[in-house]
């Protein structure tokens, strides 16, 4: 078990480390010239000179990499062309307010899901089973943005007005100290997430009701709550896990346009903006941040799926 | 969700012609009645984005109404947007290149990904091991956020949205395919093959592709759902078509901000690309319940 994980860390970091080298041959390296593509055909040779020192595009490839790399890992992350501040100290509260989002969403949708999951296996082939695999089979193909603005027609500008379409905060101002903000966005990734792992719930509980040691509990007398939860829900959760951690990975890059849409003040909001004004540093920021944050998710759905899994467990 | 073992006696023999295979997983797929729903809501979007360029009533840019006349008015049936153009020729006209490009990125994405698949399984050893650890570290990054990063950097071009549409699905294709290969790699006639000297290349094609084409079929109807989605996504983005150009994803992101005030211009596009990708995922869902079973019992 110790040398899996340790085998699924290295496995993590040489991840990052690719990722880092991609950021970096995509931001400096590919479009020729990074400093004229941001200051335009008319820029003084003075400018593009101090902008290239600015952004580490002095000396051979390999040495800029290395320099990068290197204030990188000192949490230098380089000054924002377009807010002429420390990268770091932008992304801070922003990494904070999206995980915020991503918590609120994964803390409804995991129970939630497992609920209607089990739900669904006990009553197989009723009504109420047909009805959540039509409902989920729509929503996992539904695109995220979509459902998000199907969300604002239903609750905000159309049918009701119960809730704030888009984010609307004032600086200094923290995204959990009105809730009701948090609302639609964190719905709208509940809704995506949500139909992988009632599936996969629906289908395993399905394996485990039909198993013997279930059987046997039935046989014996065992009262049929008992039976679900002592027996029954604690087999099945450790085989969903790994689905479970997967979504919540997935929440990760799906947070960035839903974040576009309501106008949240997260990583994804910021990305986009950074895009949008050519701002290098910040973008090469940004999706190293989130690389590194899908990176450590996806560690923990291993550790989540190993510890679940006895046979792994014992194993040496 | 694990492979069905085949009771190897119960097994039907290996097709001798493995079209009959594709049709058959087409006929079992059409028994089911949402295989028949998402077919019929597919086509309708597919008829509205490839017909309705031909069939604007006004440009789809040019200015016919002020801002935001209301629908039902003479000029425009469903008002006019922020712009005051018709939000209807702008809806019959912005379907199309969302539909190309979708369908280019699922080709060239599961075609790609197939082949790495099938190579990777026909070859094992340290090729099988280069590719899959490559598609390991690819997988461990979020697509969209890979689409946005270049996309940024070198322009929205609608070739590279296109690309990083289908370098995104290179990996999840390929370990799928490459499952579903594994195990006709291992098969007799892929032997007799080999020892009469067929070449590698046309042992891939000729024998192991015809017998995973229920893989194939299913893998492809999943990228489109993924393709449509994502495609809009970037459009939504602004990374797509560029203004003044007619675009669904476009649509939406112009108009979201008078939603209250003209709705259609926002409703319309986003009901298309809903009916089309629920369509899409409910063949796909049909195509792969009919495949169960099939592929040598391999789909799981």
């Amino acid at each position: 078990m110790r040398r899996m994980l340790l085998k699924r860390c290295l496995f993590g970091l040489v991840t990052l480390l690719v990722v880092s080298f991609v950021v970096f041959l995509a931001t400096q390296a590919l479009p020729g010239d990074a400093a004229r593509a941001i200051l335009g055909r008319e820029a003084t040779p003075e400018r593009l000179a101090a902008l290239r020192e600015q952004l580490n595009l002095e000396g051979s490839l390999p040495s800029q990499y290395l320099n990068w790399l290197g204030s990188l890992l000192q949490f230098d992350l380089g000054t924002s062309l377009a807010a002429k501040q420390p990268v770091t100290g932008m992304i801070g509260p922003t990494l904070v307010n999206s995980s915020v989002l991503m918590l609120s969403a994964a803390v409804v949708a995991t129970p939630l899901a497992i609920v209607i999951g089990t739900w669904s296996a006990l009553k197989k082939d009723s009504a109420v089973d047909h009805a959540t695999g039509i409902v989920t089979l729509v929503l996992a193909a539904l695109p995220e943005f979509v459902v998000g603005i199907l969300l604002v027609l239903l609750l905000s500008t159309g049918l009701f007005h119960l809730l704030p379409a888009v984010y609307v905060g004032t600086p200094g101002q923290q995204v959990w100290n009105d809730p009701a903000q948090l609302v639609l966005p964190a719905l709208t990734l509940v809704l995506a997430v949500l139909p992988y792992i009632v599936r996969i719930m629906r289908a395993t509980m399905l394996e485990v009701l039909d198993s013997e040691y279930v059987q046997q509990a039935r046989l014996k007398g065992v009262p049929e709550r008992t039976v679900i939860i002592r027996h029954a829900l604690p087999n099945a959760v450790g085989p969903v896990a790994q689905v479970i951690a997967l979504q919540l990975a997935w929440l990760v890059g799906g947070v960035v346009i839903v974040e576009y849409l309501f106008r949240f003040p997260g990583v994804g909001f910021q990305l986009i903006d950074a895009v949008a004004n050519r701002d290098l540093p910040l973008v090469q920021a940004l999706v190293l941040a989130i690389a590194l944050f899908y990176v450590v998710v996806n560690l923990l759905a291993d550790v989540v799926t190993l510890a679940a899994n006895p046979k792994v467990r014992t194993a040496r | 969700m694990s492979a069905v073992p085949v009771d190897i006696a119960a097994a039907p023999a290996a097709p001798t012609v493995p079209v009959q295979g594709k049709i058959g997983l087409l006929r079992r797929a059409l028994q089911r009645k949402r295989t028949w729903i998402g077919l019929v809501l597919s086509l309708l979007v597919l008829l509205v984005a490839f017909l309705g360029p031909f069939l604007t009533p006004h440009s789809p840019t040019a200015f016919v109404a002020p801002p935001f006349t209301p629908a039902g008015s003479e000029a425009a049936a469903f008002g006019t947007d922020i712009l005051g153009r018709d939000v209807l020729s702008r809806f019959l006209a912005g379907g199309r290149t969302l539909m190309v490009l979708a369908l280019l990125a699922t080709a060239v994405g599961v075609g790609l990904g197939a082949a790495i698949g099938v190579i990777a399984a026909y070859l094992r050893g340290w090729a099988d091991e280069v590719l899959m650890r490559t598609g390991d570290v690819a997988l461990a990054f979020p697509q969209i956020v890979l689409a946005l990063l270049f996309l940024s950097i070198i322009g929205p071009k609608l070739w590279l949205l296109v690309l990083m549409v289908a370098l995104g699905h290179l990996p999840r294709v390929a370990r799928v395919v490459r499952g579903a290969a594994l195990s006709v790699v291992e098969r007799d006639f892929v032997r007799a093959a080999e020892s009469v000297g067929i070449p590698r290349w046309r042992i891939m094609l000729g024998e192991i592709v015809p017998n995973i084409s229920s893989t194939l079929a299913v893998e492809f109807g999943l990228r489109l759902t993924y393709s449509i989605g994502l495609v809009a996504g970037l459009s939504f983005l602004g990374l797509g078509l560029q203004p003044p150009t007619a675009d669904w994803g476009l649509m939406i992101n112009e108009n979201r901000i008078a939603l209250t005030v003209q709705p259609w211009a926002v409703i319309l596009p986003v009901i298309a690309i809903a009916v089309l990708t629920v369509g899409t995922n409910l063949v796909t869902d049909g195509l792969a319940k009919a495949a169960v079973g099939s592929d040598s019992g391999v789909r799981a």
